[in-house]
């Protein structure tokens, strides 16, 4: 039995390092430190994975052989007019290198999942700049956490341990020293555990966050509730985050997804720069998938945009709305579709989906999913952080490395692998 | 692989050679002394300037803070997309360029060699991720201790050689090249929101040290370790009125740590720091480059690096986190803060630097006057902080203002006459020659960070060699500054361990080539000392494992590393 130290989780985007796991006969048998979520993807994540490339032929998808699967995906890229490439959350950064490459060489848009979860942030953070930190900052500094629009407690399970509210940091002892507020449309786990649990109605985010700005400038507000709530919750709300010594928001897909998105994500960080006039204010995104903050980061510096760069002009372009995947499947644009470790026909909206579907459809993915199964050739990959090593960024930026514990079944390669035979059958044929 | 590079005039100031048409053979990426003529490729070089690559030794292209930057700015790089264009990939400019453009435009330039100035040690995976991928340069990057909890902690106590120790420790477990400084104690105050400490006696809160005595005990430490390049520091009130005193009184502070008549500190970006003027008196402002520049001359434990503004667009970035804070007060642009637990910070606001502003203007004769007042340009570096004083494509632009008279004073009848008479450019007639050029972007900068195989062309140098179409015999700078400018700015080849890699505007090839980083070794029960505190520590200072900061050799695509016996 192998015993590994320090492994990272790769689920959400806590990229929780200290994860303790024995392998047996290629296998996982023990997991320790990780949450329900990590535990359960260490343990399981084999059970249920594509084991063959698959292609469909005759309306049916049959087992194929890697090079046959690749032969194809790559003649069809040469051939697009005007391909995407998406995904790329569940990738290590050395893949989405090679995924940016390939999309420059056959002239595509390439867009990760930023685009339908923090992408309205980060458009945010272009207007107007995010004052922020590392998560270790929050542990050592912060008496005043809020959780705005995210849910930790279900989706970040380690986060109050390891980051905000619980962790012994130098110049706070833990819960005691800590204020928690959570901005929520319901009850969640998180806002449960509040010390002021704001109800916000629903939408009404960009209007609050109005109300909280005018407060700071020291103006009344007139009328009786904001964002169906009252009047004197608001002004408490406003009076302890300009009265704590060291506030921090971590926002969620609440903010950036509802009514207003990305001038939500404007006023959130305006009111928080605003802030740093009395006192330090930080704000940051909890961001979902292990790597999403990975593939903003190589996308940023190999192209100069973190999401929904438009590479068919030759050089890079990017307009939120219009190089966007969802955009382009909804007006139905593109000509093919190259997926990599992600879902799109299960989440995107339908009327973008239905396009999708009309053009070759290519999933390179470890498992079966909705668009796998709609797929015309499906290449099954090696998990990164089990199968695979790698770089991946938590969400405030740190680069960590991904390890490989177990071995791949025989002949499953990871992404990057498996893209850079793709890239080299391209080149290869163009050169003809 | 072997060239030779014909009776091209060669300037070559660290071997002494001013201007002399000559040969340049190469071979397997070296400098040699003869090679075979039969098969050597050959380039003419007649009546062309031939100079050793340059190096940048001070600049921002990598990591965390700079892709903040990209990020912050589309509209930096909607005005300058970069075509894919053979084996040069695609990209965008303009302040903050992406990886590969930043390589591409230092090849273009003929500059073959840059270090990234700032960088915090937790997010040193980042930086080695875009060094990997900025293709054509040598490269290396500075982490930053002035704010650090166990440097000041174990200085604070005294306890030098401890921290002598966990810097060792550190800089071999990153890979960073030498020890950066930035705004000694201010970050960390900054970190409870509170701004630049302007008093170098002032003690740092919580930490029980002041700024002083985190300069002293880090120049220390920099000698202690045997550091190729000395402490580089970043000092305190950058960008302030009245801030020439506190970057003289930081000087002063290490004056008597000389022993040997050796180099003790470098500057950063000195015009940032050479005002006059009463602190936070706009009005008052003015060059203070003469009281620098007369301390400088008289003592030669200093050098710097210019840090040259240039009247455009561009974004400023530094871990001096309060100070950023101040200039998104002035400029009130968008602003990013970026703190970083245990070690550093870090803010971002794009700027434009306008030729009618009393401030801006005063700003850029300051750069110019430093670098000409310069009684020794062996200590003295071109820079423009890229992209903090405006970015690297203004490098040619900064030589002609050096060469040449006529373009400054084009310049200074421009800006508003209450300002030219808070300067003393406009009395000043030195113009720099080809020779002083190639000191102060080429040698000067090699030997300040101690790589003895860069910026010459001697026989043993590195094959990192520029090309210039102009013939420094014919032309007058003076007059031809704008010939000047073109031909820096686009070399007719630069030459890369060996390669040609940058021909008649097109690049021709694309690789990465070495990160350099020191390995300083250390007494073994000390290393096992620092070693075990670490790591009984590690998880109540960070949020990461200590296995996981740790970044092996192997992750550098190619590794150049300096093994250093220390003192310790």
């Amino acid at each position: 039995m192998k015993e590994y130290r320090d492994i990272l989780c790769p689920v959400c985007g806590c990229l929780c390092d200290d994860i303790e796991v024995n392998v047996e006969n290629n296998s996982i048998v023990k997991v320790q430190n990780a949450c329900a979520m990590g535990a359960s993807k260490f343990l399981n994540f084999s059970k249920e994975r594509l084991k063959n490339p698959l292609m469909r032929k005759n309306g049916e998808l049959v087992p194929c052989s890697l090079n046959e699967a690749i032969d194809h995906i790559s003649r069809a890229l040469v051939k697009a007019e005007f391909p995407v490439i998406y995904g790329f959350a569940l990738s290590s950064c050395e893949a989405i290198k090679v995924g940016i490459e390939l999309a420059e060489e056959i002239g595509a848009v390439i867009d990760n999942q930023t685009t339908v979860c923090h992408g309205p942030g980060v458009q945010g953070l272009q207007d107007i700049g995010q004052v922020s930190c590392t998560l270790g900052e929050v542990k050592h500094r912060a008496d005043l956490i809020i959780y705005w629009g995210s849910n930790p407690q279900d989706a970040h399970p380690r986060h109050f341990e390891r980051y905000s509210l619980l962790p012994e940091g130098r110049f706070r002892g833990g819960k005691k020293d800590r204020k928690l507020v959570v901005v929520d449309v319901r009850k969640t786990a998180t806002a449960r555990m509040a010390d002021f649990y704001i109800r916000i109605e629903q939408g009404k985010d960009f209007e609050l966050i109005s109300a909280l700005r005018a407060l700071l400038r020291f103006e009344d507000i007139e009328q009786e509730q904001v964002a169906g709530i009252p009047k004197e919750k608001v002004e408490e709300l406003a009076e302890m985050m300009r009265s704590c010594e060291y506030g921090v928001i971590f926002f969620g897909q609440g903010l950036t997804q509802t009514i207003g998105k990305d001038r939500n994500g404007d006023n959130l960080f305006a009111l928080v720069r605003d802030l740093n006039k009395f006192t330090k204010f930080l704000v940051m995104p909890i961001r979902g998938h292990y790597n999403v903050t990975g593939s903003n980061e190589v996308l940023t510096w190999q192209t100069g945009f973190p999401f929904g760069v438009d590479l068919s002009k030759g050089y890079p372009w990017y307009n939120p709305g219009d190089t966007t995947v969802v955009d382009i499947f909804r007006r139905g644009e593109n000509d093919l579709t190259l997926v990599v470790g992600s879902d799109p026909l299960a989440h995107l909206p339908r009327r973008a989906t239905m396009h999708i579907l009309e053009h070759p459809l290519f999933t390179i993915d470890p498992s079966m999913s909705l668009t796998a199964m709609a797929s015309n050739v499906v290449i099954p990959s090696a998990f990164y952080g089990l199968e695979a090593e790698g770089t991946a960024y938590r969400m405030d930026g740190v680069a960590l490395p991904l390890k490989k514990i177990v071995e791949p079944p025989e002949g499953i390669l990871p992404d990057e692998e498996i893209l850079r035979r793709i890239l080299e059958k391209v080149k290869e044929i163009r050169g003809k | 692989m072997e060239l030779i590079i014909k009776n091209g005039i060669v300037y070559d100031p660290l071997n002494g050679v001013k201007g002399e048409a000559m040969d340049i053979y190469v071979k397997d990426g070296k400098i040699v002394e003869k090679a075979d003529g039969s098969k050597a490729q050959v380039i003419d070089a007649t009546n062309m300037l031939v100079l050793p690559g340059g190096v940048d030794m001070h600049t921002h292209f990598a990591g965390p803070k700079v892709n903040l930057a990209r990020m912050l700015r589309p509209e930096d790089h909607y005005k300058d997309p970069q075509r894919k264009r053979g084996v040069r990939r695609c990209g965008t400019g303009y302040s903050i360029p992406s990886v590969f453009t930043t390589g591409y435009w230092y090849a273009e330039m003929g500059f073959t060699l840059a270090f990234e100035a700032a960088n915090p040690p937790l997010k040193m995976m980042h930086v080695q991720d875009e060094l990997n991928d900025t293709p054509l340069i040598d490269k290396g990057a500075y982490p930053v201790f002035g704010n650090n909890w166990y440097v000041m902690e174990s200085l604070s106590k005294g306890k030098i050689e401890e921290c002598a120790a966990y810097i060792a420790w550190v800089l071999s477990a990153i890979k960073g090249y030498a020890i950066k400084v930035v705004d000694p104690g201010s970050v960390e105050e900054w970190k409870w929101g509170k701004g630049q400490i302007g008093d170098m006696d002032k003690q740092v809160e919580n930490f029980g040290i002041t700024p002083k005595e985190i300069v002293r005990g880090l120049a220390k430490v920099a000698k202690l370790l045997n550091l190729p390049h000395h402490l580089h520091i970043h000092t305190n009130m950058l960008g302030n009125p009245g801030n020439s005193e506190v970057t003289l009184e930081t000087m002063k502070a290490v004056k008597d740590l000389v022993t040997n008549g050796e180099l003790l500190i470098h500057m950063a970006h000195l015009q940032f720091h050479s005002y006059g003027g009463k602190e936070k008196d706009w009005n008052s402002f003015r060059s203070g480059s003469e009281e620098i520049m007369k301390y400088i001359n008289k003592n030669p434990y200093v050098s710097f690096d210019m840090g040259q503004i240039a009247f455009t667009d561009t974004t400023t970035m530094t871990a001096d986190g309060p100070f950023e804070y101040n200039l998104y007060e002035i400029t009130k642009n968008k602003w990013m803060n970026a703190d970083i637990e245990f070690e550093t910070g870090s803010g971002i606001v794009p700027i434009e630097y306008k030729r009618d502003n009393f401030v801006h203007s005063i700003m850029w004769a300051v750069g110019l006057e430093l670098a000409l007042l310069s009684k020794d340009l062996w200590r003295v570096a071109l820079s423009t902080d890229h992209p903090n004083g405006a970015p690297l494509t203004f490098y040619p632009r900064v030589i002609s203002w050096l060469m040449s008279k006529k373009a400054r004073e084009r310049v200074l009848k421009l800006i508003p006459s209450s300002a030219r008479s808070k300067t003393l450019l406009g009395s000043i007639d030195r113009e720099f020659n080809f020779e002083e050029i190639a000191i102060i972007t080429r040698a000067s900068p090699a030997k300040l960070l101690g790589l003895k195989e860069k910026g010459h062309l001697g026989i043993g140098a590195d094959a990192d060699i520029a090309i210039y179409d102009i013939n420094p015999k014919a032309l007058d700078p003076e007059r031809d500054y704008r010939k000047i400018r073109k031909a820096f700015r686009f070399a007719k080849y630069t030459i890369k361990d060996g390669k040609i890699v940058y021909k008649d505007n097109e690049i021709i090839e694309h690789f990465i080539a070495k990160t350099y980083w020191v390995n300083p070794h250390i007494r073994e029960d000390l290393y096992n000392y620092i070693n075990s505190e670490l790591e009984r520590n590690f998880d109540k200072y960070y949020t990461v494992k200590i296995s996981n900061y740790k970044i092996p050799e192997g992750y550098l695509v190619k590794s150049k590393r300096i093994d250093i016996i220390t003192k310790l």
